[in-house]
């Protein structure tokens, strides 16, 4: 699996599925790295739907959809207690 | 019924990690900060309520009071977004836990009293008396007018949490009645869906207006005292 390109500066999408695993682990997982792919994530996000020109409510709303999702996952245990079941 | 009405008012923790601390910090994100002239359009939006409301809350402030600016600012603006986020679906709000709105009312009302007295002394003492009392109401007025002073801050911070945690329970209370009612009688539990509606938009005005009394009786303790 010898590549032309150095594994280090590979994209996601350009990483083949053998080199997977040592692509994984080469990644910067230091409190300074997480928090830099934090803070790249949020700026794609932010850049891609807020920061326009005409942005709409969409920018926003996914953003609030997505806290409402993360939101059931964490009660989930007492919900599932609610559903309309013959057996719970 | 008995054990999940109180559910969501646990602080959350998530395979024994306390987020609680990420959703405190959450509403931050949905306040980016202007990086230019002409920002985009949910900086725009924000940047004009921020002055209208600044410019109202600030104007019976004295120059000394108005270097408060930027905390009254922050604390509306928090509250505020805090209690509209919780109106969102399972949710968690942290203004409904009494410890937080201790640690927000106690601070700010302990610091505006301790201005008072370092720069006015005998001004802030006077107001412990209303003129033209009578001479012999006065030791008893005295006592009442600290008892007022200091029931303060706890009435600020009871008064958020008891609000807030009121209009949570009565949405899921009406809601569990309108569900519980729908194989019984679908008019009744039309009915009970009206009064849910109502009771929505009620919260949604009462977000907003805990946010603000909070913060104006906290610039009106500032007033007194500058």
């Amino acid at each position: 699996m010898a590549s032309v390109v150095p594994l280090k500066e590979k994209k996601l999408l350009d990483v083949k599925l053998g080199e997977l695993p040592s692509w994984i682990l080469m990644r910067d997982f230091t409190p300074k790295g997480i928090a830099g792919a934090f803070q790249r994530g949020y700026y794609r996000y932010y850049n891609k739907y807020v920061n326009v020109k005409k942005g709409g409510v969409a920018g926003i709303s996914m953003v609030l959809a997505a806290y409402v999702v993360f939101n059931y996952f964490r009660c989930y245990k007492e919900l599932k207690h609610e559903r309309l079941r013959k057996y719970h | 019924m008995n054990e999940n009405l109180f559910s969501s008012f646990i602080t959350p923790v998530v395979m024994g990690l306390p987020i609680v601390i990420a959703i405190v910090m959450f509403p931050s994100i949905m306040f980016p900060s202007p990086s230019r002239l002409i920002n985009n359009r949910l900086i725009s939006i924000q940047q004009w309520l921020v002055q209208l409301t600044s410019k109202q809350m600030l104007s019976i402030h004295n120059q000394k009071g108005q270097t408060w600016a930027l905390m009254l600012m922050s604390l509306i603006l928090f509250i505020g977004s805090t209690n509209l986020l919780g109106l969102l679906p399972h949710s968690f709000t942290p203004t409904t836990q009494l410890s937080m709105n201790l640690g927000m009312a106690i601070p700010l009302w302990a610091g505006t009293v301790i201005t008072g007295f370092r720069y006015k002394t005998k001004a802030s003492l006077a107001h412990f008396l209303p003129q033209g009392t009578p001479i012999p109401l006065i030791p008893m007025l005295i006592i009442i007018e600290t008892i007022s002073l200091f029931i303060q801050p706890m009435a600020l911070a009871v008064r958020l949490t008891a609000n807030i945690t009121a209009g949570h329970l009565l949405i899921h209370l009406i809601g569990g009645a309108t569900l519980a009612l729908m194989n019984i009688s679908t008019i009744t539990a039309a009915v009970t869906f009206i009064i849910l509606i109502l009771l929505t938009i009620l919260e949604f005005a009462v977000a907003l207006i805990q946010a603000y009394v909070f913060t104006l009786l906290v610039s009106l303790y500032l007033h007194d005292n500058t």
